[in-house]
């Protein structure tokens, strides 16, 4: 496993009681979400834990990407990963910050 | 059938399952993912983990009765069962003894024991076993549902024999050990676990169903296990005296004997009297259901 923090800048997330919420399922090119309180209000905490050695370049890419989309100040972001593709990990990120913004 | 939209079982995974089988909105889990509730053993083997340890827990209602509810998340290691994902379970079963829910729901999705884990995880499954047990003992109905990708095998199989009735889908699986393990163990002449026809013939929920195993046959449909779940919470609970299990134990003995050349399902629809057992698989789960009551003895043990 390979594993690292981030600490990206982001919007400040509105939602007051962002509580934890789960996306995804660890399984073979698939990763989980977990998403939770943060520190910063306009950064966002993300750490990941990877089945793949050696993508950190392309995780920052991905994470950067993301948290620029989505208003994740505030947030943490946990990340387990079983070898995930990038579009994989972009899609699920887009799926666990939406559905927060939907319930804002 | 007249359903416009069917959401599948065998493809929702454990938190949806579970969220189409309770009344909206009254699942509250346990143990939940913030918990961080990771396995120790895969850590030490620097596996991924997952936040729940691929078994998600909690209590809601179901028609308005207090439910306990678990469901594996067979996407992650196969669903199998790990000593945080088992002490989850046994968890779940010693809180039925002291809450005293309607029933518990148990979503299995199961290959068995995860390997990884060696004696923690046939120990955490047997003591999965003997909670459940204590919570039937202790007047505790438990149901459980099966439709997902990995069925229930190994310990998971047994558990599922446990429960006190169980709902299937065809594509939902049960047996102890799996097809994989027979072809690798006697050969692929013994049976060949590429062949999913076969493999449903004589694993899936018709055959199980057909054999008194399981208590009722649903289509993979999770509106369809929701509504088997609430028929199953509206019987009385069922006897457990040593009169029925002798009872079953007989059941059990004809069945040996009366299926003993079978090879196949479809040998055991033509035992049963069916009159074209070759076009069983394809039957939908009302015709299935509609054609094994008309027989003269529908199932052994149902």
């Amino acid at each position: 496993m390979e594993r690292f923090t981030l600490s990206l800048p982001s919007v400040p997330c509105t939602r007051a009681d962002a509580a934890a919420a789960l996306c995804g399922v660890v399984s073979s090119g698939n990763l989980e979400i977990l998403v939770g309180r943060g520190g910063a209000a306009d950064r966002c905490d993300i750490e990941v834990n990877t089945s793949a050695h050696g993508f950190r370049d392309t995780w920052e890419a991905v994470l950067t990407d993301a948290v620029a989309r989505h208003a994740a100040g505030g947030l943490a972001l946990a990340i387990n990963d079983a070898g995930a593709t990038p579009a994989v990990v972009s899609l699920r990120l887009d799926q666990a910050l939406e559905a927060l913004e939907d319930r804002a | 059938m007249n359903r416009p939209h069917r959401h599948s079982w065998f493809e929702a995974d454990a938190r949806a399952r579970i969220a189409g089988l309770v009344d909206a909105g009254s699942f509250r889990e346990l143990c939940g993912a913030h918990e961080r509730l990771t396995s120790p053993h895969l850590a030490a083997l620097d596996l991924p983990a997952a936040f729940d340890d691929g078994v998600v827990v909690g209590e809601a209602t179901l028609d308005g009765r207090p439910v306990l509810v678990g469901a594996q998340q067979g996407a992650f290691n196969g669903g199998a069962v790990g000593e945080i994902h088992g002490a989850k379970l046994r968890g779940l079963f010693e809180r039925a003894r002291r809450t005293r829910p309607a029933a518990v729901l148990l979503a299995i999705d199961s290959g068995g024991v995860r390997l990884h884990e060696a004696n923690a995880g046939l120990i955490a499954i047997s003591e999965l076993m003997r909670a459940l047990l204590a919570a039937r003992a202790d007047g505790i109905p438990v149901y459980g549902l099966i439709g997902g990708s990995c069925g229930a095998f190994g310990g998971m199989g047994i558990v599922a024999r446990l429960c006190d009735a169980l709902v299937m889908s065809e594509e939902g699986r049960l047996g102890l050990s799996g097809p994989e393990v027979i072809e690798t163990v006697k050969g692929v002449d013994e049976f060949d676990s590429k062949d999913r026809a076969l493999v449903w013939r004589v694993t899936g929920g018709k055959l199980r169903r057909s054999l008194g195993d399981a208590t009722m046959l649903v289509d993979d449909d999770i509106a369809s296990f929701r509504d088997a779940a609430r028929s199953l919470l509206a019987r009385p609970v069922p006897a457990r005296d040593l009169a029925a299990l002798d009872a079953d134990q007989r059941a059990l003995a004809q069945r040996a004997a009366r299926y003993a050349e079978a090879r196949d399902g479809l040998d055991i629809w033509r035992v049963l009297g069916l009159p074209d057992p070759g076009a069983i698989p394809m039957l939908d789960a009302a015709d299935f259901n509609r054609l094994l009551a008309s027989l003269p003895s529908p199932t052994e043990a149902a």
